[in-house]
């Protein structure tokens, strides 16, 4: 029994799915505004990468910290919570054949988190809030910055309250029968933990707003970290909660892959709620005034239950396609399913470089870096950002991008130009992002900070600086920012020339990317159902051992440094 | 399909390489979970958090009486401080300087104490590479044995503003 009302709903001609039309608009209108807002930080980028290149080193350390604020928030916060909030929509109502729940609130959510953006992003143009995104206290930005923030928070819990109230009403008005499909089973997941995100950002916002008033005293600038990083590091986590159920989205659209076993890959997503939350004290390892114990236990998410869910992800995913492939007739060696998968298939190609860059460089950094005693060797250095553009950008950003890949066609019922541009438009993004994590990695393991204008450090009393196989690898880091800018900027152009000017799709089936050709008969694939997934274990062993010896390397570095307690 | 509602006996327990994977992967992670409260009683890096509140004003005292009493010289306008070894060493963070210099025997211990005046500021010894935070308000102790002698440098590694990069401090180990 669908919910939805009169003339409020269309079938969808490519894959019979119902899509509530107020759904849609909102997706719609998420979707253009998130690409804006990628736009402003790609824009941020690029002056960065060319400003961090020592040899080229554009701009000016004013200007510098500003675009820097402004990178920080446009592509962490806006481009990812104004996507998010239409993932959300679209998992709850045409996943789950219902409509909904409110135009009204969504009406109300979008208002707020825009015009939030938009103040922010003004204050910051106007210099105002040169505070990076993290406004440490007693750095003090205007008051409309902080005021900003929180309305972008609380209209994203307002989409999220949409959200949970579709899938009640969905369930009252038993639209579906049985469990939700996974991908919703994870979109919620990834809700639950942004309501704690967000709730967390209300608690430090509110009263450094009213000290930027001069209403109260300036917040403790350690529970300030502690709290801050609790909606910092925790929306990390949305992402990654998100960015796992636009992989298993991806992983069927693009191959028909099957989840292997569904309580698996659910218990996982329950391990995320549970145990991510911890992760604040990543930001916090070589702090003062917090203990030994209490950054131990929460660094490790409690015994790493949260990285033991992204391993189980790690093999589920892959090992689901590889078993839709070895169906199709790929069965010869370990990998010819893989080596035969649909690679130009941009949401293919987007989806699986995603994985791959996130599991091997941004998980394996990731965990390593926060182990409570190698952070001393990473804590504000270049190999945090390193780390994180790995995750975050070569992960989350990638993995969204496959999505649009799909999301244009479908709901905005517009087809690409350019598609053999399109086509090469993720490797080139992946390869500039992991050449950029690499020359951070690199230089940050020799000491070079994050957020710092001039390495050469001219000017200052005492001398300082750093050795020139260091400016190799930021020059590494500035090549690859470039050609990152490249992809992304392609990523946009062919976005907004098929929104705006593409060619409607409306009344026939999408113009398909690449598909696996079959090369067995539908009869004979059934017989030949295995669930078999050889070619992922050994993928799996060889993350593992690759972790083993990053992990080791590190504590090895470790004992080089003076001793400290 | 991930986006079509489950069978309906759709909870069953892993088996095969899923089954051994989810095994190795919990292995591993109780590893590297046991590696950190070892290293904390057998490693000779740690950071324990030790701290304690200080108005920044008498922290600031404290470091000019350090450099009135323990001074042996100066560079560049910045004085040169030889504490005691094993005793209580003094840093301020400040815009956009860390000061003094200090000069530390190697291989002996000192109880370096570094706060800030103002804002937050990224305590980053170089080429070493160790990094630790500083919080205004806080004094934070810091255990630390130099292991090699040389001329070391101290770098700002969070932002503090315009001149951040500006931010530069010296240590001498003999």
């Amino acid at each position: 029994m669908s919910n939805h009302l009169e003339n409020q709903v269309r079938t969808c001609d490519t894959t019979g799915l119902p899509v509530c039309l107020n759904a849609q608009k909102f997706i719609r209108l998420h979707g253009v505004c998130a690409v804006v807002f990628l736009l402003i930080g790609a824009v941020a980028a690029i002056l960065l990468a060319l400003t961090r290149w020592p040899a080229v080193h554009l701009l000016n350390a004013e200007w510098y910290y500003r675009v820097l604020t402004l990178h920080g928030l446009n592509m962490l916060i806006f481009w990812i919570l104004f996507i998010e909030v239409a993932i959300l929509y679209f998992a709850a109502t045409t996943l789950l054949n219902s409509r909904l729940f409110s135009k009204g609130v969504a009406w109300a959510a979008f208002l707020m988190m825009i015009v939030g953006a938009i103040m922010v992003d003004t204050v910051v143009f106007q210099g105002k809030a040169d505070v990076l995104m993290t406004s440490y206290t007693p750095l003090k930005a205007d008051p409309m910055f902080y005021l900003g923030i929180i309305l972008v928070a609380v209209g994203t819990l307002t989409g999220v309250f949409n959200f949970f109230a579709t899938v009640y009403i969905a369930k009252r008005d038993k639209t579906y029968e049985g469990s939700v499909p996974l991908v919703v089973f994870g979109a919620i997941a990834a809700a639950v933990i942004a309501v704690v995100t967000l709730l967390h950002g209300a608690v430090v916002m509110i009263p450094t707003w009213f000290w930027s008033m001069g209403w109260a005293e300036a917040p403790d600038p350690g529970w300030y970290r502690l709290v801050w990083w609790g909606l910092g590091h925790q929306s990390q986590q949305v992402n990654v909660c998100a960015m796992v159920s636009v992989w298993y989205l991806l992983a069927t659209l693009t191959t028909g892959a099957k989840p292997l076993n569904q309580a698996v890959c659910r218990t996982a997503f329950v391990l995320y709620i549970l145990f991510i939350n911890l992760a604040s004290a990543h930001h916090l390892l070589v702090d003062p005034g917090v203990g030994a114990s209490w950054k131990i236990w929460n660094t490790s998410y409690a015994m790493y239950l949260a990285v033991l869910a992204s391993m189980i992800h790690g093999f589920t995913v892959p090992a689901s396609v590889e078993v839709a492939q070895r169906a199709r007739g790929y069965v010869r060696g370990l990998f010819s399913w893989l080596t035969n998968a649909p690679w130009k298939n941009p949401g293919f190609s987007a989806f699986f470089l995603s994985l791959i860059i996130f599991g091997f460089i941004g998980g394996i950094t990731g965990v390593t870096l926060g182990t409570q005693q190698i952070n001393i060797l990473a804590h504000n250095t270049l190999r945090i950002p390193g780390h994180f553009h790995a995750t975050v950008v070569g992960g989350t950003t990638l993995a969204f991008m496959g999505l649009i890949y799909y999301v244009v066609p479908l709901i905005f019922q517009k087809e690409f130009y350019a598609r053999s541009v399109a086509t090469i438009q993720p490797y080139i993004f992946a390869a500039g992002i992991t050449l950029m994590s690499i020359g951070m990695s690199f230089a940050g393991s020799a000491g070079v900070p994050r957020r710092h204008w001039d390495v050469e450090f001219a000017g200052a009393n005492l001398a300082a600086g750093f050795d020139s196989g260091t400016h190799l690898w930021l020059g590494i880091m500035g090549m690859g920012g470039v050609l990152a800018f490249v992809g992304l900027l392609t990523f946009i152009l062919l976005t907004v020339a098929a929104v705006f000017f593409g060619k409607s799709n409306k009344g026939r089936a999408m113009t398909p990317w690449a598909t696996p050709k079959s090369l067995v008969t539908e009869g004979d694939a059934e017989a030949a159902h295995d669930e078999r997934s050889p070619g992922t274990m050994v993928l799996v062993i060889v993350l593992l051992a690759a972790f083993v010896v990053y992990y080791f390397a590190n504590w090895l570095a470790l004992t080089d440094v003076w001793h400290v307690r | 399909m991930s986006i079509h509602i489950p069978e309906k006996d759709w909870f069953k327990a892993p088996t095969g390489g899923e089954r051994v994977w989810i095994a190795l992967s919990l292995v591993w992670c109780l590893i590297m979970f046991i590696m950190m409260p070892v290293w904390h009683f057998k490693g000779k890096q740690n950071s324990t958090g030790e701290a304690y509140r200080v108005e920044p004003a008498q922290f600031m005292a404290r470091v000019q009486q350090s450099i009135q009493t323990q001074s042996v010289g100066e560079e560049n306008g910045v004085p040169i401080v030889q504490p005691p070894p094993g005793g209580d060493a003094y840093l301020l963070g400040q815009m956009w300087r860390w000061q003094p210099i200090l000069k530390l025997k190697k291989d002996q211990s000192y109880r370096l104490h570094v706060s800030s005046l103002d804002l937050q500021h990224g305590f980053s010894l170089l080429p070493v590479n160790m990094n630790f935070h500083i919080l205004p308000g806080y004094d934070h102790v810091l255990t630390i044995t130099p292991t090699q002698t040389g001329e070391y440098q101290v770098i700002c590694n969070e932002f503090c503003g315009i001149g951040h990069h500006l931010m530069t401090g010296k240590i001498i180990v003999e």
